[in-house]
């Protein structure tokens, strides 16, 4: 039993069913890192479809990433590792009770989220525009045009998989920015704060595979 | 780590309240986060689940006694068997076990207060019932004919029912299973009291932790492939769609990888729950406590590499069929290691016949007999004219009926005195249990006999040669069906007529029996014993008797 | 086999079922020895070792050697019985080189046969006996299965695919045929009859429903009237690949791979043309998807079967 446990426990934030703020730390931690893990095998299933649809039509898979649009993609993934960035920072600093930084960081993270989300709107708007929206209205021609139209299904549907997820981590990571600001979290109680880093950085690994597969194979 | 008291930092619980004293009100149980309250709201939705389940394999059943269909047309027949498959695996079967009894036990067998996130552990339940409302409204809205598998392209292109809705169901009630399954493996890690070592867990714990990992890794893999169905519907397009350029086996592949681990999401609890009540009414620790644990563990890393056994007449290639037999026949090899085990415990034991050690033995049959069954079926010569025949559907309802149904009401009756505080009439539940086994086999062996013979499986209608196998098996039926609604009329009187059980009944061992029936919300009055595992031939703390050499 | 009771309800009507009722019988056996063997001892033990009876209750510590016999004993038997139903498998698989072959098309809840000499039946399937029976099979909508019980074979039939299975008959008579896989309303009414013949009757019932084309000049007529000489025929102006001879030989494609043309790639050449493009052509042929049934496709296969290579002169096509 530390000191801490005491403090925390007085602040109503260790649970009753653990003994102390040490093994609640490390008991959440572990529970991110199991769902992270399912994370994995829910988006496993669409990298298995692309790799199957892609050894069926390899041809229509390239044509199909020619219409995506690159500089769109590229600045998404910069948009994102920068916001790892700031996230790693933000769980880092928050330790020496850094609470404007901290508080700053969160904020500049959930922003470069939603800036993600809104490129990524614009992005599906042009792709509308151009009749590649599956489902909706496409119109491809020439041979490979059901290649495309396979391309574009896997595409919107691992892209909007993953832009819920960064959605739900930006709320998240907008509601640890309050609760560090409101200095609810600080000093020996951090662990929420690590955990919504660990999911917000896969979020982020996610879209480091989605944009080659996606974007890069074409060109 | 704290040395004295379970609960060091908290004010002194009032001995006598039980954890259903505890608070009152049903806000308090909507509300609650204690795992033993959910474990209950789970149990009672699980057996309306059940009865619904229940009736659709009625209505087959009384449908199936004349060739032509009895009772239902081609189109409700198949929505039944539909629903019935649904509700079955996903509403029953998959959260059985694990949902209520592991539920309820799983931090008391490890000493712990509670499991490591209550919060998520009530999310979990009402995901589940979120789901379910989704099946049912389903069934209001005109039910669902694709199968319980959802092949395609029959379910994406084909089908004009509301598949979307019940593939949302599904999907919903997946994220419980895997919350639960989560909840499990942090629990068992983490929340361990001090003492209790990997090797001192019981092997209903090692089952629960098995069966979460398999919870964990395969559910996502079919909520996202429900969910490729539900857009392949919307969009008109989609990866499983063979006339777009799509792969009509893709789907089978990506739903098997879930069902088949599933399959083992439904027969390890059984294993564990058996693995508690031989022991304890044989008065002995188990055969081969280090072989149980390894098999447990083994079946549930190994059961992600079979799904293609599924597959062997699908059009899948030969190379693929040869591996996924031979795993298939070496998956094989944990599970007959389990049933000898069992059979040794019973060596040189005390044994009592209590109606939980009845449903034990009629498990290890059973569940023997559907096992082996499942041995021709991994041979894909002999898989080819039984496929997709009855003796598939006996087969996998030997293990999963015979198996985890019969663990199921074995662990019910086992943990009943300690889960209520009460006593059951022993003389109507020894009755229920004959009853079921010979019901359950009367149902189902002529099923076997019906595959072998070619009758094919989801047959709203059946060449008249069939018919006297099929009134059998119906008439089983009738007989099971009668099994099954005992237990509910002397269980629902125990709950407010029953004798008091005091804390061990049984005269069990495990820290589940250490602590008052039932428990209060700490799990613990004072901090548990910690003993080897299954110690039969030791005193327990609360004053047994080691159960001697010699008579 | 018993001859008694229900069995009589599953004849051995061709080469297959011996062998693997021999199989099954083995395994039926051997889970029953196991299955009777436990259910003895538990009994046994159950009443020797009942609470109250005087009985020697001294535990062993020695476990691990009895444990690994009961791991290794059933390990070695499955092995045993996996090779063995593997050799039986491979011969499933295997169609010998003189079977004939007999096209079946399923769709939502009828089986279409045809056969090679153009005669053409509906849920039922003339097979004379002694001759080996390779049937091709696709399906126009969802996934059926094909099943007749008393041959013991069993092979899905798939969208967009081809599948085979293949019997040999020895006994005439009439025999259920199924469908095994769900396929939607009239599933247990997908039905039918395989009627087994001695050859003679057989080739009587060829004679008797002869439709004076056979299935390869029904293609043939097809191959025209669809349009396809009109780019692959003799005297085309468009470069395209010469077709005759074509089944059977290896095709280089664009991206360096090279195919055996079998049914499949055909199939998917005509329904599917830009999924594999032949080296040296210019990707411009136009799908016949929805133009074509597949039983149309199947007669166009057999065809370009029975063409031979070279029957044609060279191309006029500029090379590219």
């Amino acid at each position: 039993m530390n000191g801490s446990t005491a403090e925390l426990r007085a602040r109503g934030l260790v649970a009753e069913q653990f003994d102390d703020a040490a093994q609640q730390h490390a008991t959440a931690q572990f529970g991110i890192w199991v769902f992270l893990a399912t994370e994995v095998l829910f988006f496993g299933v669409l990298f298995a479809g692309y790799a199957v649809c892609r050894v069926r039509d390899p041809e229509g898979f390239l044509l199909g990433s020619q219409h995506t649009e690159i500089l769109f993609g590229a600045v998404e993934a910069a948009i994102l590792l920068l916001s790892s960035a700031t996230v790693t920072f933000a769980v880092n600093l928050i330790r020496f009770d850094e609470r404007r930084v901290v508080a700053a960081l969160l904020a500049t993270t959930a922003l470069l989220g939603i800036a993600f989300l809104v490129l990524h709107g614009v992005e599906y708007s042009h792709e509308h525009d151009e009749h590649l929206m599956v489902g909706v209205d496409f119109a491809q021609h020439g041979p490979h045009a059901r290649g495309i139209e396979l391309f574009f299904f896997l595409y919107y549907a691992m892209t909007l998989y993953h832009s819920l997820h960064v959605l739900v981590g930006v709320c998240v990571i907008g509601t640890m920015g309050v609760l560090v600001w409101r200095g609810r979290i600080r000093g020996e109680y951090t662990t929420p704060l690590v955990l919504a880093g660990l999911y917000w950085h896969l979020v982020d690994i996610v879209w480091i595979f989605l944009f080659p597969l996606m974007y890069l194979i074409g060109r | 780590m704290n040395a004295t008291a379970i609960t060091p930092d908290l004010p002194e619980l009032e001995p006598p309240r039980s954890f259903y004293t505890h608070k009152s009100g049903l806000g308090s149980w909507l509300l609650t986060t204690d795992h033993k309250r959910i474990a209950i709201l789970y149990a009672i939705t699980i057996t309306l689940f059940f009865i619904m389940g229940g009736v659709a394999a009625a209505m087959m059943r009384i449908n199936l006694v004349e060739p032509d269909g009895a009772l239902l047309s081609a189109e409700t027949y198949n929505k039944t068997f539909t629903f019935h498959g649904v509700v079955m695996v996903w509403f029953f079967l998959i959260p059985s076990i694990p949902a209520t009894l592991g539920n309820f036990l799983l931090p008391i067998m490890i000493g712990a207060r509670d499991l490591a996130f209550p919060r998520l552990n009530l999310m979990s339940w009402y995901l589940f019932v979120i789901g379910g409302c989704f099946t049912i409204a389903c069934l209001l809205l005109g039910g669902v004919d694709t199968g319980w598998t959802f092949y395609t392209p029959f379910s994406t292109m084909f089908s004009n029912t509301n598949v979307i809705l019940v593939a949302v169901g599904v999907f919903v009630t997946g994220f419980s299973t895997i919350l639960t399954g989560l909840n499990f493996i942090v629990t068992t890690h983490k929340l361990r009291m001090p003492g209790m070592t990997w090797f001192k867990l019981p092997l209903f714990v090692w089952a629960m932790y098995a069966v979460s990992l398999v919870m964990v890794l395969a559910t996502p893999v079919l909520a996202m492939t429900l969910s490729l169905i539900g857009l392949e519907r919307i969009a008109h397009v989609g990866i499983f769609d063979p006339a777009l350029g799509g792969d009509p086996l893709l789907f089978q592949h990506m739903f098997w990888f879930y069902s088949h681990p599933a399959v083992y999401i439904m027969i390890l609890p059984a294993m564990g729950v058996v693995s508690e009540i031989i022991p304890c009414f044989a008065r002995r620790k188990i055969f081969g406590y280090r072989f149980m644990v390894y098999a447990l563990v083994g079946i549930s890393v190994i059961g992600f590499l079979v799904w293609g056994h599924h597959m062997f007449v699908a059009g899948m290639s030969p190379t693929a069929t040869l591996v996924f037999s031979i795993l298939s026949f070496i998956i094989a090899v944990p599970s007959a290691i389990k049933v000898f085990n069992w059979t040794a415990t019973l060596r040189r034991g005390r044994i009592t016949f209590e109606a939980p050690m009845l449903y034990a033995l009629g498990f290890v049959g059973l569940f023997m007999i559907g096992g082996m069954s499942g041995l021709m079926l991994a041979a894909p010569a002999l898989d080819i004219p039984l496929h997709a025949t009855y003796f598939v559907i006996a087969h996998f309802h030997y293990v999963m009926v015979g198996g985890t149904v019969m663990a199921y009401l074995g662990g019910i009756h086992y943990w009943w005195p300690k889960i209520t505080g009460r006593l059951y009439s022993e003389a109507w539940a020894r009755f229920a249990a004959i009853l079921m086994f010979f019901g359950f086999n009367f149902t189902f062996f002529p099923q076997y006999v019906l595959g072998y013979l070619g009758m094919p499986r989801r047959y709203h209608a059946y060449p008249p040669q069939f018919q006297l196998l099929n009134v059998l098996s119906s008439a089983g039926a009738s007989i099971l069906a009668l099994a099954y609604l005992i237990p509910v009329i002397y269980l629902g009187w125990s709950l407010f007529h029953g004798a008091r059980a005091g804390n061990n009944p049984w005269g069990a061992r495990g820290l589940e029996w250490q602590t008052p029936s039932p428990p209060p919300k700490q799990n613990f009055l004072e901090r548990p014993v910690v003993q080897k595992v299954y110690a039969y031939d030791e005193p327990s703390p609360d004053g047994q008797p080691a159960s001697g050499a010699t008579a | 086999m018993s001859s008694g009771g229900f069995w009589h309800l599953l004849p051995n009507a061709s080469t297959n079922a011996k062998p693997l009722d021999e199989l099954w019988w083995t395994m039926v056996g051997l889970c029953a020895l196991v299955a009777i063997g436990v259910f003895v001892v538990m009994f046994v033990f159950c009443i020797r070792y009942r609470k109250g009876r005087p009985a020697d209750r001294h535990l062993s510590k020695e476990t691990l050697p009895v444990e690994l016999t009961w791991t290794a004993v059933p390990f070695l038997i499955f092995m045993g019985v996996f090779v063995w139903s593997l050799t039986l498998y491979a011969r499933s698989r295997t169609p010998p080189a003189n079977a004939e072959t007999i096209y079946v098309v399923a769709k939502q809840w009828m089986w279409k046969i045809q056969h090679p000499g153009g005669q053409r039946e509906i849920d039922t399937l003339h097979v004379p006996t002694g001759v080996p029976i390779r049937l091709m099979m696709t399906s126009q909508d969802v996934i059926h299965s094909f099943f007749v019980p008393a041959f013991r074979v069993k092979q899905d039939v798939l969208p967009d695919r081809y599948t085979q299975l293949w019997f040999t008959a020895i006994k005439p008579g009439d025999y259920p045929l199924y469908c095994t896989q769900y396929c939607g309303l009239d599933h247990s009414k997908m039905g039918g009859q395989v009627i087994v013949m001695r050859p003679d009757a057989y080739a009587r019932w060829l004679d008797e429903n002869n439709t004076g084309t056979s299935l390869a000049s029904q293609g043939a007529a097809l191959f025209r009237t669809k349009g396809c000489s009109g780019c692959h025929g003799a005297n085309a102006s468009v470069h395209a690949p010469d077709l005759d001879g074509i089944y059977g030989r290896v095709v280089h494609l664009q991206d360096g791979s090279t195919v055996t043309a079998d049914d499949r790639y055909i199939h998917d050449s005509i329904m599917l043309p830009d999924k594999q493009i032949v080296a040296g052509y210019a990707p411009i042929m136009p799908s016949f998807s929805g133009e074509l049934t597949e039983g149309q496709v199947l007669a166009i296969i057999a065809y370009l079967k029975s063409t031979k290579p070279g029957a044609q002169p060279a191309h006029k096509g500029t090379k590219q």
